[in-house]
């Protein structure tokens, strides 16, 4: 079990190498399989959680959620999906045609880059990137720019309202987010993700960088634009914000693209902070990626928590609360990192 | 280049997820912030004050479940009221005290909307949920006694309907031995919240000199500070007889418009609970003759609605319709005031305001 997926992956290089293919070419299969198989998990997996997120907050509100598709509703979201893929896509007389249309395609476009150094396992990435901490705070906040594309192009005011938030929105809380993973940066000195992992092995990161964790938290519900920090979305404010004016599977994709995000923050916040795939308590019976999809599932859950308790912060509290609160508890959570480090060495502690 | 900014127009409704209905506000926005609001009412109007003139007196009574449709029981209450200050019919004590049972539920009920729906207005759309949950079962005692949920059309003038069915007071005591349950959990879930109070406390403070100036009424005018509810200050029906408080609220805020309700529902609870206690037996309708026809003349009543002092002017002719009927719609009036409070706040904000204020389009446009 632990091995299964490495395993698989060798198996199918050893194939492709028995069937006379050149190294480089066994290569470039075996890259485009891994990846397509993260595509397909990745896309899989937000589509379902749509369905969890319809349970849990079912089950929050004294509800039942869908029960009738599938067994136990299972398949509702699927059938939802393809109701909206059989919709008209609407395209609003004075939108601006091509950039309309480029948002819904790009919008998958970073959370699915990002994945690429994700690790879902022992051995199990797909792209093993000294810099993959970066890469992902380079790339996840790439989304901003399609939201705001998107929104600007419907030319709706509601829409432009949505767009102008995101970028706010962004501006205030990519800052204490890359500030609170300077914290483990600093722990570990790799950007490296297996490398911050196996730095884990006696302590998590939780423990160490508690109010790192906190503040990676907070901002990560901000940058996946979800409630108590949906001002972009905002319904009872500005409708659905960008995304207004899209109907039918362009209105799909941003919807699938937040579950995608989710997934995504989760992802980082399980390496960074709760071990990764390492087993806790010596439970290593159960393989590591079993581990690795746990953590992030609570994760995910949490976020879905947070969603269906609290109300929405108005637009000013949030930026407040981002400048005046998150950017300024983060320096000084780098500061004490920093200080403990450094007496850590030079003291021996 | 140089770059300019500028004011645009902003039309939020007719069709628009939280003006709870179909209310339309023009805003001019400086970015996120309103500098002009412009309330447009009107989209719901259905002429109920018109059509009352060619209905006779009783078949007005179930267009009066149509003003505020979410405590249909006191727009009845409120229309019967006039006719019978009209006529001057005796009400049987069983009667009022039936009345105001249904009537106290309605506005739980009535209350239970407006705190489930300012929660989702905020944002927290669990908190709607949960008091929708509760709603139900005041719902199902409306089904018991009258046969409908939301428009029962259940008061007759000189009286009700009909007598209050088995089981009801049992259901009835059963729900109030509850309610105290579901609102600790409303102050769990939705006043408690850091992020609700920090979104409606010094929101939109109304004074208690600009609230009588400008007429407001109801839980929105007791939100700041002033003590005046129609059920102590001028006592109809028998509502002299129970021991209840006003609750009154201190700054005048959002956040006190929406706390004051929870406290009032919790009174209204009270007072249900003294009046089936002292429900008498006797007759459910009064002395009134088989075809209603005032002698001609004029009369003026008023009611505490859940959302306010809601009066019914009726005009008779002397034949069986009314020649006029004239509601004093609390909502409508209280909305009066929604454009200068409005000013200066952010979009979330307006949201916020309208939502504390607590309006029912059926009952604003009539």
């Amino acid at each position: 079990m632990e091995n299964l997926f490495v395993s698989m992956a060798a198996g199918i290089r050893s194939l492709l190498g028995s069937g006379g293919l050149s190294e480089w070419a066994t290569d470039f299969l075996v890259m485009f399989l891994k990846l397509g198989a993260i595509l397909v998990y990745i896309l899989v997996s937000a589509l379902w959680l749509v369905y969890m997120e319809r349970k849990v907050s079912a089950y929050m509100q004294c509800r039942i959620g869908p029960n009738r598709v599938g067994p136990m509703g299972l398949l509702q979201t699927t059938a939802d999906i393809g109701k909206l893929i059989s919709k008209e896509f609407i395209i609003p007389k004075d939108a601006d045609k091509k950039l309309f249309l480029l948002g819904p395609i790009l919008i998958f476009m970073p959370p699915l880059a990002v994945f690429a150094v994700a690790p879902f396992g022992k051995g199990m990435v797909a792209i093993d990137m000294n810099i993959g901490v970066y890469y992902f705070l380079a790339l996840a906040s790439l989304s901003t720019v399609i939201i705001w594309m998107a929104g600007w192009a419907s030319n709706n005011k509601y829409s432009l309202i949505g767009s102008m938030r995101v970028v706010a929105q962004m501006v205030s809380y990519e800052m204490p987010l890359i500030l609170s993973i300077v914290g483990v940066i600093i722990l570990t000195g790799t950007l490296n993700m297996s490398d911050i992992i196996h730095a884990q092995e006696n302590v998590w990161f939780i423990f160490l960088q508690p109010l790192g964790f906190l503040i990676y938290l907070i901002a990560a519900v901000a940058e996946t634009n979800r409630a108590p920090f949906d001002l972009v979305e905002g319904e009872s404010e500005i409708i659905c914000g960008p995304f207004t004016e899209y109907s039918g599977m362009g209105f799909a994709m941003f919807f699938l693209a937040e579950y995608a995000n989710v997934v995504l923050v989760s992802v980082m916040a399980t390496t960074l902070f709760l071990g990764g795939w390492l087993a806790p308590f010596g439970l290593t019976f159960i393989p590591s990626w079993i581990w690795f999809l746990l953590k992030v599932y609570l994760m995910i859950f949490l976020f879905m928590w947070f969603r269906w308790t609290y109300p929405r912060v108005r637009v000013d509290q949030l930026m407040e609360f981002g400048w005046k609160v998150l950017v300024p508890l983060s320096i000084a959570n780098i500061f004490v990192t920093g200080i403990g480090k450094y007496l850590y060495h030079s003291l021996g502690w | 280049m140089t770059l300019k900014t500028e004011e645009f127009l902003l039309n939020l409704g007719p069709q628009h997820p939280s003006t709870h209905g179909v209310f339309r506000i023009l805003l001019t926005l400086d970015g996120e912030t309103v500098v002009k609001a412009v309330p447009i009412p009107g989209y719901l109007h259905r002429g109920i004050e018109k059509l009352a003139e060619s209905r006779t007196y009783t078949q007005v009574i179930p267009y009066t479940d149509r003003l505020d449709y979410l405590a249909g029981m006191l727009m009845n209450w409120g229309y019967v009221h006039a006719v019978e200050k009209l006529m001057n019919v005796e009400v049987p004590e069983r009667a009022e005290y039936i009345r105001v049972i249904v009537g106290e539920l309605a506005r739980i009920a009535s209350h239970l909307v407006a705190t489930g729906a300012y929660a989702a207005d905020v944002g927290g759309l669990t908190g709607f949920i949960y008091t929708f949950r509760d709603r139900e079962d005041i719902m199902d005692l409306f089904e018991m006694i009258s046969g409908a949920r939301l428009t029962p059309s259940y008061m007759r003038v000189g009286g009700v309907a009909d007598d209050i069915p088995d089981g009801f007071i049992d259901k009835c005591r059963q729900f109030l031995d509850y309610f105290p349950t579901a609102l600790d959990e409303y102050n769990g879930l939705i006043t408690g919240n850091e992020i609700f109070q920090a979104r409606t406390k010094n929101v939109a403070i109304i004074s208690a000199e600009k609230a009588i100036e400008m007429s407001l009424s109801g839980p929105v005018l007791r939100a700041s500070g002033v003590n005046y509810d129609l059920r102590k200050a001028r006592p109809y029906s028998v509502y002299d007889r129970f021991d209840f408080e006003v609750p009154v609220g201190s700054k005048g805020d959002c956040f006190d418009r929406y706390y004051l309700r929870l406290l009032e529902m919790e009174q209204s609870a009270k007072i249900i609970r003294h009046a089936l206690d002292q429900l008498p037996e006797g007759p459910i309708k009064g002395k009134v003759p088989k075809v209603i026809k005032p002698t001609a003349g004029e009369a003026y009543a008023e009611i505490e609605s859940s959302k306010g002092i809601m009066g019914t002017y009726v005009v008779s002719d002397g034949s069986t319709n009314p020649y006029r009927v004239h509601f004093r719609r609390p909502s409508f009036v209280n909305l009066g005031y929604l454009d200068e409070m409005l000013k200066g706040w952010k979009i979330a904000d307006a949201i916020a305001i309208l939502g504390s204020i607590d309006i029912v389009l059926g009952e604003v446009d009539a």
